[in-house]
C-alpha cells in the first residue's frame, strides 16, 4: 500500500512519502549502509524512495583513487550483525579471516585466541588495494557494500558535490558544472577527511565537525606465502613504551601487511622507532626492511562527536557525525546509518525526529568513547610501568594455557583490541573484584625483587 | 578453507549440532548445504536441506529447550556462529535486527502448515 503524500501541517510535511528524493553525499560504508537500510525499510513498509548517492571515487580502483584510508577490520560484532541482516561477506572481499590476536610487549608476547575458535573478524581493503598492487585477487569492501545498495535500487552519481544550499525548504545540492537539484532529505556521510564538510561548517546551520587526530597507515608487500609464515591469521597489536605512540597494529591482508599507528603527532621519527623495535622485527620476515615507496597515508580519524549533526531534512552519519574511539569505525557507521534510516522512514525527517530517535544512538557511542578514553589512559600507564606489563602478560599467559579457566584478562584485551564490545562492558569486567584481585596479585608478584631477578 | 573465509568449515557428514543438546547460538550458512535431521528411536529422518544464507538453529535464541533437530554438513559447509547473548543484547537496542530471523521463522511456519495440510489430505485419502 502506498503512503499518501500528506499536506497541510509542517510537521506532517517533514515525512518521507512515495517518490521522496534522498541525496546521500559519500558512498563509503556509512553512505552505502544508510542508502541500503533506507531502501530496505521503505520496502518493508511499502514506500517508494528515490535514493541517489554522490561519490566521486570508484572503489574498484587501486589506491588512492578508490581508497578510503582505514585499517580495514570488520569486527566480530559487525560480522554477526551483518549476517543477521542477510549481508554475508564473501571470501572474495575478506582478505583474511582473523582467528587470534598477538599482543607484543618488550617483555614478551602472548597469543589471545578467539573465544569460539572461529574466524569471525575479517581484514579487508576499502578500495581495490595499495597503489603497488601486483595482481588483484580480492575485491573492495566499500565497492561490495555499494553494489548491494545499487542492487536495492540506489543510483550512484560519480560526481563531487561542490555546492549545498539549506536556505529554508528542501536542501539543494549541485555537482561540478551542474545545476542545483532539490531533495527531501540530505544525508551527509563523507567521513572527516573530505572538503565537502566545509560547505556545512559555513552555512550557519550550526554543524561543527568532530575533533580529529592523525593516524599513519602503510601497506607493505610481503606476499601471501610470507604472510602465512610470519603474521598468520593473527592481528598483531603492540603495547610498547615509545613516547607519543598510543596504539600500533600490524594487520595481515592477502599479499600485504597493513601497519597502523595511532598517537600524538605521528612523524617519521616515531614511525621509524616503531618499525625498528625488536618486537616488530620479530613479526616480520628476517630480511625485511621497510620500503619507503610503499603505499602510505596519514588520514585523520574522529576522536569526538560533531556538534548539531542534524537539522530539518539534514543528517550526518558515520565519522562526520560520531564514531567509536580508535576501533570499529565501520561498525559505528553501520549503527548510525541504520538508526538514521529507521528514523527517516518510520518517524520523520525533522530536527525533532532526529533528536528523539537518531541522537540517542550517537550519544550512546559518544558516552562510551568517554569511557574508552579512560581505558586508553590506563593502557598508557601499563605501557609505562614494566611491572604492570609483566602482570598483564603473566595473567593472560596463564589463562591461555589453562583450558576451561576463566579468561577475564583475555576477554578484556580481546574486546579492547577487536572493538567487539562497548568500552563500558570492558570497564565493567575490569572493575570486577575477582579481576582486580587477580591483577593486584600478579602486579605484586611482578614487582617483587625475587621475580624481577628471575626474569 | 580459504584465507578469507569467515566462520568455521565442517567436513561432509560432520555434526554441527545434535538434537537434545542445549544451544546458546544460531548459525548462518556461508557456503555449502546442511541436512536437518530428526532422530527418534534410533532412526534418523531427514527433514530438509538448508542452503547458503539460511539461518539454522534459531530456536535456541528464543527458548531454553534442547535442540529439536540435528544439523549435519552435506558436503563441505561453512557456517558463521551468532552468539545468543550478544545477539539478544543487540536486538534489545535495535529490534529491527531480528526482522530477517522473524521472516525466516514466519516462512517456516507457513511451510509447516502446508506440510500438515498435505499430510492430512493423504491420511484422509487412505
Amino acid at each position: 500500500m502506498k503512503r499518501p503524500a500528506p499536506s497541510g501541517k509542517r510537521r506532517e510535511d517533514l515525512q518521507l512519502v512515495d517518490g521522496s528524493k534522498v541525496a546521500v553525499i559519500g558512498g563509503g560504508p556509512a553512505g552505502s549502509f544508510v542508502s541500503y537500510f533506507l531502501l530496505e525499510m521503505a520496502e518493508r513498509s511499502g514506500l517508494e524512495l528515490d535514493v541517489e548517492i554522490f561519490e566521486p571515487r570508484d572503489f574498484s580502483c587501486v589506491a588512492p583513487k578508490g581508497c578510503n584510508m582505514c585499517g580495514g577490520i570488520i569486527s566480530e560484532t559487525l560480522v554477526q550483525n551483518l549476517a543477521a541482516e542477510g549481508i554475508n561477506l564473501p571470501s572474495t572481499i575478506v582478505q583474511r579471516g582473523i582467528e587470534s590476536y598477538m599482543l607484543h610487549m618488550d617483555i614478551g608476547s602472548v597469543r589471545i585466541e578467539t573465544p569460539l575458535q572461529e574466524k569471525r573478524i575479517g581484514s579487508v581493503y576499502r578500495g581495490a588495494g595499495p597503489r603497488d598492487l601486483k595482481t588483484s585477487k580480492w575485491g573492495s569492501f566499500d565497492n561490495h557494500i555499494e553494489q548491494l545498495t545499487v542492487a536495492k535500487g540506489a543510483r550512484v552519481t560519480r560526481e563531487r558535490v561542490v555546492d549545498v544550499s539549506l536556505n529554508g525548504g528542501r536542501p539543494k545540492i549541485a555537482v561540478k558544472g551542474g545545476r542545483p537539484h532539490s531533495y527531501d532529505l540530505l544525508v551527509v556521510a563523507v567521513g572527516v577527511n573530505s572538503a565537502v564538510l566545509k560547505l556545512f561548517s559555513e552555512n550557519g546551520q550550526g554543524y561543527k565537525r568532530p575533533e580529529t587526530t592523525k593516524t599513519f597507515i602503510t601497506e607493505y608487500y610481503l606476499g601471501e606465502e610470507t604472510i602465512e609464515k610470519t603474521l598468520g591469521d593473527s592481528m598483531h597489536v603492540f603495547l610498547l613504551n615509545i613516547p607519543r605512540l598510543e596504539f600500533a597494529a600490524i594487520i595481515p591482508k592477502g599479499d600485504y601487511a597493513s601497519v597502523c599507528l595511532l598517537g600524538e603527532s605521528i612523524d617519521k621519527e616515531l614511525v621509524q622507532s616503531f618499525l625498528g623495535s625488536p618486537q616488530v622485527k620479530a613479526c616480520m620476515p628476517d630480511d625485511w626492511v621497510s620500503d619507503p615507496r610503499s603505499c602510505q597515508c596519514s588520514p585523520k580519524i574522529s576522536v569526538g562527536a560533531a556538534n548539531r549533526p542534524f537539522a530539518d531534512r539534514l543528517v550526518f552519519v558515520g565519522d562526520c557525525g560520531v564514531t567509536r574511539l580508535y576501533k570499529d569505525g565501520i561498525g559505528a557507521a553501520y549503527r548510525t546509518a541504520k538508526a538514521c534510516a529507521t528514523t527517516a522512514v518510520f518517524e520523520g525527517i525533522s530536527e525533532a525526529d532526529f533528536r528523539r530517535h537518531y541522537w540517542p544512538v550517537c550519544r550512546s557511542i559518544s558516552t562510551d568513547n568517554s569511557i574508552g578514553k579512560l581505558s586508553f589512559a590506563v593502557t598508557r600507564q601499563i605501557q609505562k610501568w614494566r611491572f604492570a606489563r609483566r602482570a598483564l602478560l603473566r595473567m593472560t599467559e596463564k589463562e591461555q594455557k589453562k583450558a576451561g579457566s576463566r579468561r577475564d584478562m583475555s576477554q578484556v584485551l580481546w574486546d579492547m583490541f577487536t572493538g567487539s564490545a562497548p568500552y563500558r562492558d570492558i570497564v565493567t569486567l575490569a572493575m570486577h573484584p575477582r579481576f582486580l584481585a587477580r591483577l593486584t596479585w600478579e602486579m605484586a608478584v611482578s614487582a617483587s625483587p625475587f621475580t624481577r631477578s628471575k626474569n | 578453507m580459504g584465507k578469507g573465509d569467515l566462520g568455521r568449515t565442517y567436513s561432509d557428514g560432520e555434526v554441527i549440532t545434535r538434537q537434545g543438546d542445549v544451544g546458546d547460538c544460531m548459525f548462518v550458512i556461508q557456503q555449502g548445504r546442511v541436512q536437518v535431521l530428526v532422530e527418534k528411536d534410533g532412526v534418523e529422518t531427514p527433514l530438509r536441506v538448508a542452503s547458503e544464507g539460511e539461518f539454522m538453529g534459531e530456536m535456541a535464541i528464543f527458548d531454553r529447550d534442547e535442540r529439536s533437530a540435528t544439523l549435519r554438513a552435506l558436503g563441505e559447509a561453512r557456517l558463521l556462529t551468532i552468539d545468543k547473548k550478544n545477539f539478544l543484547k543487540r536486538v534489545h537496542k535495535d529490534p529491527s535486527l531480528a526482522f530477517r530471523l522473524v521472516q525466516t521463522m514466519s516462512k517456516r511456519v507457513r511451510d509447516l502448515s502446508d506440510e500438515v495440510a498435505r499430510l492430512k489430505v493423504n491420511v484422509e485419502r487412505e
